[in-house]
């Protein structure tokens, strides 16, 4: 038997091995995250849901300043949380534009007075396609969008307050 | 003091396993190695972990909640047998019962080998005592089943309600005493080298582990594939879950060695080759508690993920494998190949048969990897699904069982009878076959299509060499073999069958409201709320019917109360031709029920074929034991007449 041969077996455990230990070291990422980083949003044109509210188009979020577009919904327990840290984002001057996914006006209206406003927009997806369009998978969901509508950066999960610092400076990097 | 007792006797178990190592050090530097001390050590530390298995059987056959792993894994209202059962149904204890497992196999082997010098068996007690003693540690520093919790608790957080079924009693211990025969093929096969005697005694000294642990690990993966059709309730038995793929990695590599040792012991010829797979089936044995306990691959079987535990079992993964590669590779050149043999003989056969599982076995470890690999090297994220591993594995699989029909009618060493003669009446009925279903069904997909070809073919050639003299004086060697390959195509059919025929339906029923699935109308009766012993369910009434006859089934949603979790209980009734299998879901807003419905013809030949394999295995080992157990009586006997 050559010797190529007789250590073969060897050089392929080592491989097998290197790739385990790598694994083990940088434990998987299991957040699906969008395809849509670094594109402009998809064209979209959602209804307002509140009276009192401006509806959401995909060119409301191209004015030239970068926003954070926050997907939410009042059935979302984490969302309660996540709005009192929207509120501080918004008293440091952040814009926040929001989509209620499968939302009612009752029960919205409810949770804003409740927990807070601190959107400037709200657009209703009733069936989540502009959510599902957007690469989202769940709620609440973050987008920091620039100037030009191009999303700079996705945050899967509620912004916590330890997160503040972090949306501060992706919104910064995004003007 | 019970647990404190098991304590003991695994430091103890420990304590000899490092003795019995170095003592093969000192034996095999002497000219003569004695073997008799190796053995009582061997025998000594098999007996002190089972002793602290028992101690874990006790622990939580009582509840006692003092002892951490028991708080964790059990509640004081479970049925009985689960409370035992869930002395492995965890961690630690798993762990425990592999090694507890590993020790009383190197025990037997001190206790009853005979086939192979001393030196090979003081070389193979040695190596199993350091495998054993690397799980020792692994016990011992990072997974202490015996632990206490102080104060102690009233009642325990309870065990995974899919795990309490009668499957998980026997799923777990079969595969493991199926991986752990492996080990001793393995150590046997270190052994070996080390000493320079890769010979036929050898192989016939090997032979019965293997076999026995190919039994239990086609009876264990056939077991876990039905457990997971019907609990899991998604009406499938194979999903190409990363830890499926790790049970049947060592089986196909213990497939693979099965065959190539027959050849090492009739022949003395695939020396190297038999070693590598020894060592290599082991080896996926290890490589598949590596992938299920670190919890490194996302799969269905969710076991907490502890990079500790993932970093110990993968250090021992690399020193074992490691280890007995590099012998290999420094042995493997002073093995000279025995007798040589011609193209077309049974050697060749099994050298074909042998490359085939060896491609699958590595489509199938790529395959499992491969989303691994591609993520080291590029940070892209993917995963490799059944799509993958049908179209790969399934034509190979297939050429595979087209050949299990010739192998056995060749002579050793060359050509002998015509064989194209004796396989003309099943090709024919494989080519009939063929022609039915393309009447019948011409829209089928290609794949199930040669699988009734191969499958009806492989029917009428697994029995051939039955046929060729008077069936009842073959040997049980033969009648096993036989019956094994005739298990692998009825498999073949009920997979065919399942993969063309299912029907399936979704939909949501009102009570009253009927649905039609294949040949059936099933009549959606009432649902209503019952409960057990440790959770409440819904159960809907149906009343299926084709024709003639009303049978019932009635399949429930469980919340069992500790942990909370829902799980779906499958109504499953088997008829001659097939399987209704029936799930109830939630309610719909409308005041209706959700229902899965499947009519799956002939889908009990999958584990019916599984089950005639390990009937085939175990035939096989009877025919092999039987004539040693004989030769002993009658030397019992000849021993009395002789001082009577």
């Amino acid at each position: 038997m050559s010797r190529a041969i007789r250590f073969a077996p060897i050089i392929l455990l080592l491989l097998v091995i290197v790739a385990l230990v790598w694994r083990l070291a940088t434990p998987a990422d299991t957040d699906v995250h969008s395809t849509l980083r670094g594109k402009p949003t998809p064209a979209f044109a959602l209804p307002a849901i509140l009276p009192n509210k401006p509806p959401l188009t995909s060119a409301d979020l191209a004015t030239g300043q970068p926003r954070l577009l926050n997907i939410f919904a009042s059935w979302c327990v984490p969302c309660v949380g996540e709005v009192k840290v929207l509120q501080q984002l918004k008293n440091r001057g952040v814009i926040i534009d929001g989509i209620a996914v499968r939302d009612r006006p009752d029960d919205l209206m409810d949770f804003l007075a409740r927990n807070g406003d601190p959107y400037e927009r709200i657009g209703s997806d009733r069936q989540s396609q502009v959510q599902i369009d957007l690469g989202s998978s769940g709620v609440p969901e973050s987008f920091v969008i620039d100037g030009h509508g191009v999303i700079r950066y996705q945050h899967i999960g509620a912004i916590e307050p330890e997160d503040v610092s972090l949306i501060l400076s992706k919104l910064e990097q995004a003007k | 003091m019970i647990a404190e007792t098991g304590l003991a006797a695994l430091w103890l178990a420990a304590g000899l396993a490092a003795l019995q190592f170095l003592f093969m050090f000192v034996e095999l530097r002497g000219s003569v190695a004695l073997a008799r001390p190796m053995r009582s050590i061997a025998v000594a530390q098999g007996l002190l972990t089972m002793i602290a298995f028992a101690m874990l059987l006790i622990v939580f056959a009582r509840s006692d909640m003092s002892v951490k792993l028991v708080f964790e894994n059990s509640s004081a209202v479970k049925p009985f047998v689960y409370k035992v059962a869930g002395a492995w149904g965890n961690h630690e204890g798993s762990m425990l019962m592999w090694v507890t497992i590993l020790a009383a196999a190197g025990a037997f082997v001190a206790l009853f080998s005979r086939r192979t010098s001393e030196r090979t068996l003081v070389a193979a007690l040695g190596a199993q005592a350091a495998l054993a003693l690397g799980f020792y540690a692994f016990l011992l520093i990072a997974s202490n089943p015996f632990a206490r919790l102080w104060p102690a608790p009233m009642d325990g957080q309870g065990l995974n309600p899919l795990l309490q079924d009668p499957g998980l009693a026997f799923h777990p211990p079969t595969l493991y005493l199926g991986y752990v025969g492996l080990s001793v093929a393995f150590s046997l096969a270190v052994g070996a080298l080390l000493t320079g005697e890769v010979d036929s005694r050898l192989a016939r000294a090997m032979r019965p582990w293997v076999l026995g642990a190919w039994i239990l690990l086609t009876l264990g993966i056939t077991a876990g594939s039905y457990w997971a059709y019907y609990e899991l309730g998604w009406g499938g038995y194979w999903f190409w879950d990363p830890v499926e793929n790790a049970s049947l990695m060592p089986w196909l590599a213990a497939t693979a060695l099965l065959h190539s040792i027959n050849v090492l012991a009739a022949r003395g010829a695939l020396k190297a080759w038999t070693m590598m797979l020894a060592v290599i089936a082991f080896s996926m044995s290890m490589v598949g508690t590596f992938l299920v306990r670190s919890g490194i691959l996302t799969s269905v079987h969710a076991f907490a993920i502890d990079p500790q535990r993932g970093t110990f079992l993968l250090a021992l993964l690399a020193i074992y494998v490691g280890a007995a590669f590099l012998l290999f590779a420094w042995r493997g050149a002073t093995l000279k190949e025995g007798a040589p043999f011609e193209l077309v003989s049974r050697e060749s056969g099994l050298v074909v048969n042998n490359l085939l599982l060896s491609v699958v076995l590595g489509v199938v470890f790529v395959g499992t990897l491969y989303p691994l690999f591609v993520e080291a090297v590029s940070g892209e994220k993917l995963s490799v699904g059944a799509p993958y591993f049908n179209a790969v594995a399934g034509p190979l699989a297939l050429v595979l069982a087209a050949l299990v029909g010739i192998g056995p009618l060749l002579a050793w060493r060359r050509k002998g009878r015509p064989i194209v003669k004796q396989l003309q009446v099943p090709a024919l009925l494989g080519i009939v076959a063929l022609v039915i279903t393309i009447i019948i069904s011409p829209a089928m997909h290609i794949l199930p299509r040669l699988g009734f070809m191969v499958g009806t073919y492989l029917l009428a050639a697994s029995i051939l060499p039955l046929l060729r003299r008077n069936p009842l004086r073959a040997p049980l060697a033969t009648w096993g073999m036989v019956v094994a390959h005739f298990g692998i195509a009825v498999a073949l059919l009920g997979m065919a069958a399942n993969a063309a025929f299912t029907s399936e339906r979704l939909a949501v029923a009102r009570p009253g409201e009927i649905l039609t699935v294949g040949p059936w109308q099933v009549q959606l009766q009432e649902v209503t709320p019952t409960a057990g012993k440790n959770w409440t369910a819904v159960e809907a009434e149906l009343h299926a019917s084709r024709g003639s006859g009303v049978v019932t089934l009635k399949p429930q949603s469980r919340y069992f109360t500790d942990p909370p979790t829902e799980t779906s209980e499958s109504a499953i009734r088997t008829f001659w031709n097939g399987q209704l299998y029936t799930v109830v879901g939630k309610p719909d807003p409308s005041g209706g029920w959700q229902l899965r419905l499947w009519w799956k013809p002939f889908v009990t030949l999958i584990w019916a074929g599984g089950a005639l394999i390990a009937l085939g295995g175990a035939l096989a080992m009877l025919g092999r034991l039987w004539p040693i157990l004989r030769r002993r009586e009658s030397a019992a006997d000849w021993r009395r007449q002789r001082y009577a």
